[in-house]
């Protein structure tokens, strides 16, 4: 690993694709650390300059971030000490990048960027969501919506963790975007940004009962519509069953 | 209830400006339960004569609830339950969560088990893509290539029963690597079927490839662009068939993809016809992986050092591959116990299905039945 360090030579791009285990070639975001690179070079030959660059990276990314394009180096070191340090397990580090350094600026605190495992995802309010989402498609080009989902967190004060997934195809990359709702909240629809967010929209709101303003139609689209309960929530039970539709619709007494 | 403007009595026969026949739109189901649907879904059709208005897809008809069946399961428990999803690609979703719980555990599978992981999993894509072949062109009006093609996909499923005991819901990979070593002809096996199987391609291509019949009822049908297919978050065949050359299999390499050489095939027009050839030329290509890694299998280890009893760090992580129908990714979050806290999956299937309304406006009744062919969905995958 240390030789990885050292070595990061001429040919800059190949190295994200080599480093750890975590790194490997099925690293998602390895485009992102490709994509910072260019600028990089500034900071990789002074890394071979030090001989105690190694040690020094792998314990504190903070050396390399002073340089200003410091995406490459956090986000390679983020996946290294996941590794060899197991049993404490790895943790979400800051990310950054020029995008989010953007947005940080435009929207400061509301913002948080982060990488886990090599994959970026940024945690915004709830007030930034459909702007947020309108940019990342018109200005970075995330033109393809691969899927909405939710997570529910019954003890939290806010409820739900709304995710969407994005990916870009110029830009070949992959980022998250994350929102917590309180239980009755809705959130504005991303029909008008991606139109396959319909069909997911639904699938959210039949699962969790969370409203989209502005979704064209909104409606259950796995249950049938009479249903009652969100089986998604964590309050729904595995055996749970809406008795009532079941005795009326399938005819049967128990309701099981 | 009668309406009495239309009663018999009513109409006046002798005005030729009165049409006999009402010219009104007209609402019909096509399924649940119709043999074009591959499964159980419904399709709502608003027709003006034959020609179609709009769609709307009722779907949920297998929906077993299978994201919440994992979170009451471990994660080795859930591993069989993604073989009930697309089930006739059982290798491939099993491929997809296995990786994506080892990217959550942060291990990597060895070398070899990705290669037999790979040609299984090519072996699969084949198997799915004759599965399609065959009902898309029944569909169509062409018997003769289901007989063929599942004559052929037999081949493949010998080779999954072989190795793994089952033919359609595989369970062949855990996670961290495969269970089973390659049994003994494992590799003869396979290349026999890189040697039987080019030569059928080529017999489904002289039935249906230059037929007038399977021209006239597969150009320009269902046409769609790389533009909207992207709006819509369509992915495979269907995907590289209106142009767009993306495949995660290159885009962002999973396994050990990133060693073979192979094309990634992608049509121009966008239409049924283009989706075919998508498709075939898939199959070729999947023979070309299967090749070079049947023949650079390298020895070693075939699991992993997984603990045995899985338990991830909190945390979310989301891995797709590129299954037979388009992205396949499961979204997993962890909350450190030894059940996933949560796991979402994105089906191909589902997403594609939601592109069938803007693939058929304006086409007739008879052609829906040809898009939802050539969609591949498998209903089990849409509904989960």
């Amino acid at each position: 690993m240390a030789d990885e360090v050292k070595s990061p030579g001429p040919p800059p791009q190949p190295q994200p694709a080599k480093t750890g285990p975590s790194g490997g070639p099925e690293d998602e975001n390895k485009p992102v650390a490709e994509k910072a690179v260019p600028p990089a070079p500034a900071v990789a030959p002074s890394a071979t300059a030090q001989p105690a660059a190694p040690d020094a990276a792998k314990a504190t990314p903070a050396p390399p971030a002073a340089a200003k394009p410091p995406a490459a180096a956090p986000a390679a070191a983020a996946s290294k000490p996941a590794a060899p340090a197991k049993p404490a397990g790895p943790v979400p580090l800051p990310w950054s990048s020029p995008m989010v350094e953007k947005y940080k600026r435009q929207y400061g605190s509301g913002m948080e960027a982060l990488t886990y495992l090599g994959q970026n995802y940024i945690s915004v309010d709830r007030a930034l969501i459909p702007d947020i989402l309108k940019l990342l498609r018109d200005q970075e080009q995330f033109d393809y919506c691969v899927d909405i989902t939710a997570v529910h967190y019954p003890k939290r004060e806010k409820q739900f963790d709304l995710v969407w997934i994005l990916y870009s195809f110029p830009r070949n990359e992959r980022v998250r975007i994350k929102t917590q709702i309180a239980d009755g909240e809705s959130l504005p629809s991303a029909v008008p940004i991606w139109p396959t967010a319909n069909w997911l929209e639904r699938e959210v709101y039949d699962m969790f009962g969370i409203k989209f303003d502005g979704h064209p139609d909104l409606k259950r689209i796995l249950l049938p519509d009479a249903w009652k309960g969100f089986p998604l929530r964590k309050d729904y039970g595995i055996l749970q069953q809406d008795t009532e539709w079941v005795q009326i619709n399938l005819g049967i007494e128990s309701g099981q | 209830m009668i309406d009495p403007a239309n009663t018999l009595s009513n109409l006046d026969l002798e005005t030729p400006e009165k049409p006999y026949l009402d010219s009104n739109e007209l609402i019909i189901n096509m399924g649940p339960q119709h043999p074009a649907t591959h499964g159980v879904l419904r399709v709502i059709l608003k027709l003006d004569g034959e020609k179609v208005l709009g769609t709307e897809c009722v779907i949920g008809y297998l929906h077993r609830g299978v994201e919440k069946i994992a979170e009451n399961r471990t994660y080795a428990m859930f591993n069989p339950y993604v073989d009930r999803m697309d089930y006739v690609a059982a290798v491939s979703n099993g491929l997809g969560y296995c990786q994506a719980v080892e990217k959550l555990l942060n291990v990597e599978a060895p070398p070899r088990a990705n290669y037999i992981r790979v040609i299984l999993t090519e072996l699969n894509r084949i198997a799915s893509h004759q599965l399609w072949l065959g009902t898309h062109a029944l569909d169509i009006g062409a018997m003769t290539p289901l007989f063929y093609t599942f004559r052929d996909r037999e081949e493949i499923l010998k080779i999954f029963e072989k190795y793994c005991g089952a033919r359609l819901t595989t369970h062949a990979f855990r996670i961290g690597g495969c269970l089973y070593e390659t049994y003994a002809g494992f590799e003869k096996d396979v290349k026999n079927f890189l040697a039987f199987f080019p030569p059928k391609i080529v017999e489904y291509e002289e039935l249906l490839t230059g037929n007038r019949i399977w021209l006239e009822r597969t150009k320009n049908v269902g046409v769609i662009s790389g533009a909207d297919a992207i709006a819509l978050g369509v992915t495979g065949p269907v995907l590289r068939a209106s142009g767009v050359k993306w495949d995660i299999r290159k885009a962002q390499p999973y396994a050990n993809y990133a060693d073979f050489d192979f094309e990634i095939p992608t049509g121009e027009n966008g239409d049924t016809f283009d989706r075919y050839m998508v498709r075939m030329i898939e199959m070729r290509q999947s023979l070309r992986i299967i090749e070079q890694a049947v023949n650079g299998i390298p020895e070693g280890p075939i699991m992993a050092k997984v603990p045995k009893v899985i338990k991830p760090a909190v945390g979310e992580i989301y891995h797709s591959i590129e299954a037979p129908k388009g992205e396949l990714g499961y979204f997993i979050v962890s909350d450190g116990s030894t059940q996933p806290y949560r796991v979402r999956v994105r089906p191909p299937s589902f997403v594609n299905l939601q592109a069938l309304d803007l693939m058929v406006r304006g086409m007739l009744v008879a052609d829906v039945v040809a898009v939802i062919g050539t969609l591949d969905i498998v209903l089990g995958e849409v509904d989960r």
